[in-house]
């Protein structure tokens, strides 16, 4: 199985260091990847986003034009990204930050109001882990057991104590219906 | 035995140079390379190595003349426009005879272009790219494994040929992260009788120069430097095949545009056509006998690059235009689709190029 995963939303919402989680998961499970970052001049608010490629199979190309697995965190995000997902993929939608629907009808949406759950639980920063929570739950792309390792990884050392809230988001996400 | 890591490109060759034995890192910062220079910051000094920011890539290249002059194993890295600034150092090296590891991690250009990946510094880096005749040692990474590994072997060539060694990869390749199994630490000492160490009194004066005010002597220096440049072709050619045993239409692509290209064989394969890979690994040497080869049992090539047809050029020299050769480019830091290759795939085996 490969999946194709397109993360997209602003700088600063950790799109890449939810892409970033998701490669490290990948890698703890012993799968073929790739992270993709765009790179670009802009900074906090300008828009951001990663391709991250999961599979049994050696990665072939790193970009993800038409990924299998989208997920938007800001409006512009989806209006870019919307045509782009293949048919029958799964689009995950923060539906705090976006209040419009999606429009295809050819692909399964999940609607999480992802901004929020982190907002109200006293974690703000930690959207991007509430969402990726729901998309671990709803693809199956690297499973929720083990989540700890991952985040181990990720997380630099001298920032440790920040693991237990992160792995408190994705459980969040991951059991939200 | 040690276990896979997560690495961005730019950092995979950081850390292969400095377990390939590398302590002297001299460069000026430029997206999309800059992490590259980061990780030398940090890492050096903790393990008594030298980082230098230098005040321009002019000045940081001929830090690197330098202490190569001295044997030991030294780089630096920059991107397309730095590179250019660069040239003038190069040469040099080449004309003193000496090894040294200069990275571009390609974007587009020309002049100070953009930041996105790109294959335009070909011509740059394969024929020449400073004044004068002289040849780098040129590998195309396709993966992070390689940026890792290839940067290992760019210092292995350049101190068996005693010539400069470059590392050409691109914005994606430096930024995308895979897992990559680090090499193993290098404890390798190549003899260097002719490197500037101090006689202590025991031998006469080294000299390093690349200055030969008699025509005699400097044609000299070029034929035996040529005669070096004969055995690297001889024995260091290398590249990858992919499904070309068969195959009616070869691709032959480096770096990223080799990634993108495997997907489009793959699927040209599913499609019934019967398309190959071929990846040169060294852009200098560049697989000739290979491309020939492909050419007696192939209807033809496509050339896929990030610039507007740079190695089709060579692909046409090796494979003596018995074939024809399309082009199937993007410019300027945009990339081409699988779905772009697989064009260009049918119409060299529907015989419309």
């Amino acid at each position: 199985m490969t999946s194709r995963i397109l993360i997209a939303g602003f700088g600063g919402q950790g799109i890449l260091f939810a892409g970033k989680v998701l490669a490290y998961k990948g890698l703890v499970e012993g799968k073929q990847l790739s992270w993709l970052p765009s790179y670009g001049p802009e900074m906090r608010g300008g828009t951001a986003n990663c391709n991250v490629i999961i599979s049994d199979e050696p990665v072939g190309s790193p970009i993800v034009d038409t990924p299998d697995v989208l997920i938007v965190m800001n409006l512009p995000s989806l209006d870019k990204y919307e045509k782009a997902a293949e048919k029958g993929s799964k689009i995950f939608v923060d539906s705090t930050l976006i209040s419009r629907k999606v429009e295809r009808d050819d692909v399964d949406v999940y609607y999480i109001p992802a901004t929020k759950m982190a907002q109200d639980a006293g974690i703000p920063t930690l959207a991007n882990m509430i969402i990726l929570g729901k998309v671990i739950k709803e693809t199956g792309v690297v499973s929720f057991e083990g989540m700890e390792d991952a985040l181990k990884k990720v997380v630099s050392a001298r920032k440790a104590n920040l693991i237990d809230v992160n792995l408190k988001a994705i459980k969040a996400g991951y059991d939200y219906e | 035995m040690s276990e896979k890591v997560l690495m961005k490109g730019n950092e995979a060759i950081a850390e292969a140079a400095i377990r390939a034995g590398c302590r002297h890192y001299f460069g000026y910062p430029i997206t999309p390379q800059t992490e590259l220079a980061a990780y030398m910051a940090k890492r050096m000094p903790k393990i008594g190595g030298c980082f230098l920011q230098a005040e321009s890539e002019i000045a940081a290249i001929n830090m690197v003349y330098g202490v190569a002059s001295t044997g030991l194993r030294v780089m630096t890295s920059s991107s397309s426009p730095g590179v250019s600034l660069k040239q003038e150092g190069i040469s040099y090296i080449a004309g003193a005879d000496l090894p040294a590891l200069i990275v571009n991690v390609q974007r587009g250009g020309p002049g100070l272009g953009g930041i996105q990946p790109s294959q335009s510094d070909y011509f740059q880096a394969t024929k020449g790219g400073g004044h004068g005749d002289y040849h780098l040692i040129v590998l195309a990474p396709a993966s992070v494994q390689e940026m890792a590994d290839l940067t290992a072997k760019c210092f292995e060539l350049a101190d068996k040929y005693r010539m400069p060694s470059m590392l050409l990869a691109d914005g994606t390749m430096g930024q995308m992260m895979e897992p990559v199994l680090l090499p193993e630490e290098s404890d390798v000492t190549v003899e260097k009788p002719w490197a500037l160490t101090g006689t202590k009194m025991q031998r006469g004066h080294n000299i390093v120069n690349s200055l030969y005010l008699k025509p005699e002597e400097l044609e000299k220096t070029n034929f035996d430097r040529f005669e070096r440049y004969k055995q690297v072709e001889e024995n260091e050619v290398m590249y990858e095949e992919f499904m070309m045993d068969d195959a009616e239409v070869c691709v032959v692509a480096f770096g990223i545009a080799a990634r993108v290209s495997k997907n489009a064989v793959v699927e040209a394969r599913k499609q019934g056509i019967k398309a190959g890979l071929l990846r040169p690994i060294t852009l200098w040497p560049f697989p000739s006998a290979a491309v020939k080869q492909a050419a007696e049992h192939c209807k033809g090539f496509v050339s896929v690059e990030l610039s507007m047809g740079q190695m089709i050029e060579d692909i046409k020299l090796a494979s003596d235009c018995k074939c024809p050769v399309e082009l199937c480019n993007r410019a300027g830091g945009m990339i081409p689709s699988p779905e772009q290759v697989l064009e260009s795939i049918k119409n060299i085996a529907g015989g419309k190029a």
